[in-house]
Formats: structure tokens, sequence, C-alpha cells
């Protein structure tokens, strides 16, 4: 029995019962709403002592921005973070459901997770849905094995290499990797190359935009630096766009005379977590 | 449902695949007319791209036809070069003919022509021709791809024309307002508007940015100006 305040828990997994309906709208003429789509710049280098991943800020729907300033680097446990692109619900939701396995296993095995485990999860997730989940990653970190960075395709293959870039902005993200990046590059360079992937993804690429997102993850610490650099400015208005009161019509008015007002204060209690 | 049904696979289907050859190319950008009783100001931005690539950002598109006529283009930029290019010969064919320069109005009928001659395999532009009138009056004709016209007195068109015609609607038409002034549009305002239109539009159109060209034309002849916008 369920009710409106009590509703049964749902299945586990995605629910496909509206498929057969949508096929038959579709048949029938209907336009299918379309996903937006982060058209993005997002690489990931290893550099001395950790990795760094880099993200562009824009969301498109389309040929219209749907977002300026969007977070596309998501936070999958305290020594590893993932960058994603492609639609922008399969790669955020993806990584929400990762970080709370891992964050669980961490708990359970009593030890910092492991890249490569994280990376192992999130291969036969998509895997497992046959690219119908699009979500392009990056996924970097540092665990006992030194710092990893991972490819991960929607498909669900994966690679291991030292630096990546992916997304529409990809080509000119990794032109610039490949003539700056070297073995061992020191914090300070290494920040300034993935800096200036994504600046070439950001001014080359009309899928990439805004502003340029960096995290830093060496050994023991996580540094994301949100907004660390605003590569375009918005321009100044040159004419003042505000309306003198009265502009708007009013079509009708109605008063309601308030006869009693009772505040009262509800202590908040703490939770029984005994 | 019989059981030696073969299972269908949308990825490796065996059926033939058709591509299709397309005559047409979308390259993007935004033109945007103002009008006002004694001047005209167009403006278009200097982006041209293709897909998710920009092709340049320093592409004139306006191309004055006569020393109070302008037309601005935008969409596909090869039927563009083409239009101009005929557009610039029927001018000089005109004024040899007839020993005068073509009018304004005259432009935009001519134009209407030379896009409905084109009706089954139009040129792919949205066109907005901008002039001064007989009596000097500033005065805006916008057009379909295939010749229908439409005087105007502002309009917006390509990329971020849908984007930008409801705010050029209420901040020049004075439409939905209770309190709107009597007094005729400046040029300062005019300009002021255009310029911070096109700053919008490059917020929000992938296709629009870079920098603006405008053209500022009055009864001393056209002035020229560039603006510059975001460039991501």
């Amino acid at each position: 029995m369920s009710s409106v305040l009590c509703p049964e828990i749902p299945a586990a997994g995605f629910s496909f019962e509206n498929c057969r309906r949508n096929a038959l709208l579709e048949n029938k003429g209907l336009t299918v709403p379309k996903a937006t789509k982060t058209g993005t710049t997002i690489v990931g280098i290893t550099f001395k002592d950790g990795v760094i991943l880099g993200a562009d800020t824009r969301a498109t729907e389309d040929t219209t921005v749907a977002d300026k300033n969007c977070e596309k680097i998501h936070y999958l446990a305290p020594n590893m973070y993932c960058c994603g692109a492609g639609t922008a619900a399969d790669t955020e939701m993806t990584t929400q459901m990762i970080s709370s396995q891992l964050e669980l296993h961490r708990l359970y095995t009593n030890r910092i997770a492991r890249v490569a485990t994280a990376n192992q999860m999130l291969k036969q997730y998509l895997f497992r849905y046959q690219g119908y989940i699009g979500a392009a990653l990056i996924l970097g970190g540092v665990d006992v094995e030194g710092p990893h960075l991972y490819q991960i395709y929607p498909h669900g293959s994966s690679d291991h290499l030292p630096y990546i870039t992916m997304g529409s902005g990809s080509l000119a993200a990794m032109s610039v990797f490949e003539s700056g990046w070297r073995q061992d590059l020191e914090e300070e360079a290494g920040i300034k190359l993935v800096r200036d992937a994504i600046a070439a993804g950001v001014f080359n690429d009309l899928g990439s935009g805004s502003n340029i997102d960096v995290c830093i993850i060496r050994k023991g610490a996580a540094d994301y630096k949100r907004t660390y650099d605003e590569a375009n400015k918005k321009g100044i208005r040159q004419a003042s766009y505000r309306y003198p009161r009265g502009t708007t019509r009013i079509l009708s008015s109605k008063v309601v005379d308030v006869e009693e007002v009772c505040v009262q204060r509800i202590e908040p209690e703490r939770m029984d977590t005994a | 449902m019989s059981l030696l049904m073969k299972p269908h696979y949308p990825d490796y289907s065996s059926a033939p695949v058709q591509h299709q050859f397309s005559p047409y190319a979308d390259n993007g950008g935004s033109v945007v007319a103002i009008a006002g009783d004694d001047f005209v100001v167009l403006g278009a931005d200097t982006r041209l791209s293709a897909g998710f690539s920009i092709y340049t950002r320093n592409q004139n598109k306006l191309f004055p036809l006569s020393k109070t006529t302008v037309l601005g283009c935008s969409g596909c930029w090869c039927d563009t070069l083409t239009l101009t290019r005929i557009l610039k010969s029927r001018m000089q064919m005109y004024q040899q003919e007839h020993n005068k320069t073509m009018s304004t109005t005259a432009c935009a009928q001519m134009l209407s022509t030379l896009l409905y001659y084109k009706r089954f395999f139009p040129y792919y532009i949205s066109n907005v021709l901008v002039g001064l009138d007989n009596e000097g009056k500033g005065c805006v004709y916008s057009y379909d791809p295939i010749g229908h016209c439409e005087k105007a007195t502002y309009r917006a068109g390509g990329s971020a024309g849908a984007l930008l015609q409801p705010l050029l609607d209420n901040q020049i038409g004075q439409k939905n307002m209770e309190i709107v002034s009597s007094e005729p549009l400046s040029q300062e305002k005019a300009l002021a508007i255009l310029k911070d239109v096109f700053i919008s539009a490059a917020e929000r159109d992938i296709y629009t940015g870079d920098s603006v060209f405008i053209n500022i034309i009055t009864k001393d002849g056209i002035k020229e100006e560039t603006f510059e916008l975001r460039k991501d």
C-alpha cells in the first residue's frame, strides 16, 4: 500500500516505464526534448608530485549558452576529482553515485580509495549502459601508488595517460599539451600549462567558454580553485535600462485585511543519533 | 512473436547508409539596424564560424551599395559574396543607364526581386538593408531568404535575431509599457542600444562575438566604427 504521505520506495536503477509510450508519441510526430550537452574543454596532466585538472564553465543547448558558469570538475573522494564532458545530467549523476560508493568503500576498508578502483567502478558502470550514458570523463587523483590520471569514454573504455584532453575543445587543448608538456613538471608551470590549454579551448572552440576552473591534487591535499581565471570579461553597458515606477500596467488590485498575525518560533531539536 | 525474428541492433544495422550533399553552410553572425528621423545605424558582428569552429574574428558583413544605402548580411557566407557581387554590378548598371545613383527604396525593391528570382534554390542569407529615403529619413528593410520585404524602423536578424528582436521591441518600439516617451530617438541613444544588444547577444549566442562593425548613415555620409565584444 502506498499513499501520498508515505510513498513506496522505488526499485533501484533507471525507470524505463515511459519508453514504450515515448516511442509511440515519437512515431505520431512528437519531437523529443534534447538533453543539455556541455560542449566542453576538460583537461588533466600529471606533474612532479600530483595531478592537475582543468575545465571551462560553459554549458550549451544547441547554439545558445545554457549556463555561463557551471562546474565541470566534480568531487569524488578527498584524494580524487573527476572532470566531466558530454550530457550534463549524466556526468553529474554518475560522479555523484561513484563518489558515494567510494566513500562507503573507504569506510569499509579503512583505507584511502585508489584511483584505479574509481576508474574500474566508472568504466564498469558506463559499459553496462552501452554508451547511452553520455559521460566522457577525466579522472585524476593521488593514492599510495602515486599520482594517476585516467581517460574514460562513454562506452566504458579507459586509458591511463600522463596528459589528457576531452570534449569539443580537446583538439585545441591537446595542441597546447603536445608543445608544452614535459615529464616532472613543476607545480607552477603545470598550472600555467593547464590554464593555457583550457584558454585555447575557450577561445577557439565555440562549445567552450567563460571562466577557467583548476584543481590541483597533491599527496594528502586537494586544492580546488573555482574560477582560477576569468578569461572573459562581460562588456560594459552604455545606456541605462531602469524603468520608471508605473511602467507595468496594473490589471487588477485587491486589498485584503490581515486581522491577526501570529509569529511562533520553533526551536530546532537535535537529531537522535544514539 | 516469432523466435526466428532477427534481433534489432541500431548500431549495427545492415541497411545502406545514405549521405546527402548540402549546398548550404551556416556561418552565423547577427545584424541589427535602428533608424531615426535623420539617421540610421547598422551593426554586424565580425565573427565568421561553422559548427564549433571560428573561421575568422574579423569579417566585415556590411556592404555599402551607395552613399546612402548599406546592406547587412548574415547566414551562408558564400551566398552573401555572390549576392553582394550581383548587387554591386546592378548598382553600376543603373548608374550608367540612368546617369544617377539608385535610391534606397529602389535598392530595397531590387533586392527583393533578386532574392525571389532564386525562389527554389534561395540565397541562405538574413538580409537587412538600411539607408536614407528621398526625404532624408532613416529606413530599415528586412528580408526573408526568398524575397519577402518588410519596412521597419528597427530590426535584428541573423543567429541572435530571435534573441534581440523582443529587446528592441521594448527599448525602441516601447512595447508593453505604460509610460512612453514622445521625444524622437537620438543618434546617441540608438548607438548605445545597438552596442548593448550586441553585448547581450555575445553572452548567450555562440555564433555572435569578437567585435561589432557599425555604420552610421546620415546626410553627411557613412561613418564607420568598431566595438569590441567577448571572444569566447
